[in-house]
């Protein structure tokens, strides 16, 4: 029973690979922690993360805890990390951070205390005796791991995993409750929808976009008759005007008109371009 | 060969880069994410103590710390979306309300 886990991960080349893993993972997964902390925009510190937590993965594979590695995919990778993603969608993907110190002297006192709580750290552990694994290793590091953790789990541990369980109804139950919104006004009937519709002067749908030879995206403005450039054509969420909802633009200043005139290009050429 | 001491340092540098961040940075989501990152470093000491002692005991401690985790990101998140729904922003330095 001490399974092919044990027997593939035995010998000098294995433990070759094993270093050459450790190393070139350790590098990325620290590089990855430090751009996230150094990275401007929040899209980019949770794709930096997610390197990291692929990263830690596979080191608990290595480390013999398979079911682990798995749940650290799924669960994080997966979850956690869409989570995030999810939210900086509802947040805005522009936000960035703002670079000016609020509080005096903070990056300079967060390096020193990096550097004093990493001296602190590794001059502990240094000093402390680390035992080798070696010669204990048995069949639940390796294909026995789900069902020696299932048995602690519900035996060892069965009280802890079963408050666990409120633990995971309440936070659901209450994140439920947190993102709620109460509805102030009764949501429009479809009459009163028409009535607005036509009581607003605009009766028939609003315009397409402009379709030329080169650009045929929806964010190019319809040309009007005379030659101007319909704004009714381009929703105005597109154009940073207006988000979903209607809540203000967070980072930056929202560009000015239709997005036609701000992308440098010439809608007038490319509609002779789509006339030839 | 791979000593459970590489682990461990590699974890406590983790740490302390995610801990860092948690001080240095102004945007509540990232702030979170940093957090993250200390857990996860906790796990793989957790996961390395445990390949050390032979015992799955450390292995059981960080799925647990993954469940705790991922509660805490459920309601933490969800408190950061109904902060921005009211005043529009994800900065920590903006939620001064009850500052005198």
């Amino acid at each position: 029973m001490t399974g092919g886990h044990a027997l593939i991960l035995a010998g000098p080349a294995a433990e070759t690979t094993r270093l050459l893993t450790f190393w070139v993972l350790a590098i990325a997964s620290v590089t990855a922690a430090l751009g996230m902390v150094l990275a401007r925009r929040a899209v980019h510190c949770a794709l930096l993360l997610a390197v990291v937590m692929l990263s830690l993965a596979v080191f608990y594979a290595m480390e013999g805890a398979p079911f682990l590695a798995f749940v650290q995919v799924i669960v994080y990778t997966g979850a956690v990390l869409m989570l995030f993603l999810f939210v900086l969608m509802i947040v805005g993907i522009t936000a960035a951070d703002a670079i000016i110190e609020t509080i005096r002297g903070q990056w300079l006192w967060a390096f020193i205390g990096l550097v004093a709580s990493l001296a602190l750290l590794i001059l502990t552990i240094g000093h402390a005796v680390l035992p080798s694994p070696s010669g204990k290793a048995s069949a639940q590091f390796g294909n026995a791991n789900v069902t020696s953790l299932a048995h602690l789990i519900f035996t060892k541990y069965v009280y802890p995993f079963e408050i666990t369980s409120a633990l995971l109804i309440t936070a659901a139950v209450g994140a439920m409750v947190l993102a709620h919104r109460e509805r102030l006004k009764p949501k429009p009937t479809q009459r009163e929808m028409a009535a607005a519709r036509i009581a607003g002067g605009h009766p028939a749908p609003l315009p397409g976009p402009g379709t030329y030879a080169q650009h045929n995206a929806v964010d190019m403005p319809a040309l009007l008759p005379d030659g101007s450039q319909s704004e009714l054509s381009v929703s105005p969420v597109l154009t940073g005007g207006g988000r979903a909802e209607g809540r203000p633009e967070l980072g930056g200043t929202p560009p000015d008109g239709p997005p036609g005139l701000t992308r440098g290009t010439d809608p007038a050429a490319g509609q002779e371009a789509g006339e030839q | 060969m791979v000593s459970p001491a590489h682990f461990i340092f590699l974890s406590v540098l983790l740490f302390v880069i995610g801990a860092v961040g948690v001080l240095v940075r102004r945007n509540a989501i990232v702030i979170f994410m940093c957090v993250e990152l200390m857990l996860n470093a906790a796990n793989l000491a957790f996961v390395t103590f445990a390949r050390m002692h032979g015992g799955l005991d450390g292995q059981v401690i960080a799925f647990f710390v993954m469940v705790v985790a991922a509660a805490e990101v459920v309601v933490g998140l969800a408190i950061l979306t109904s902060i921005f729904r009211a005043r529009r922003s994800a900065s920590v330095d903006d939620a001064n309300l009850m500052k005198n």
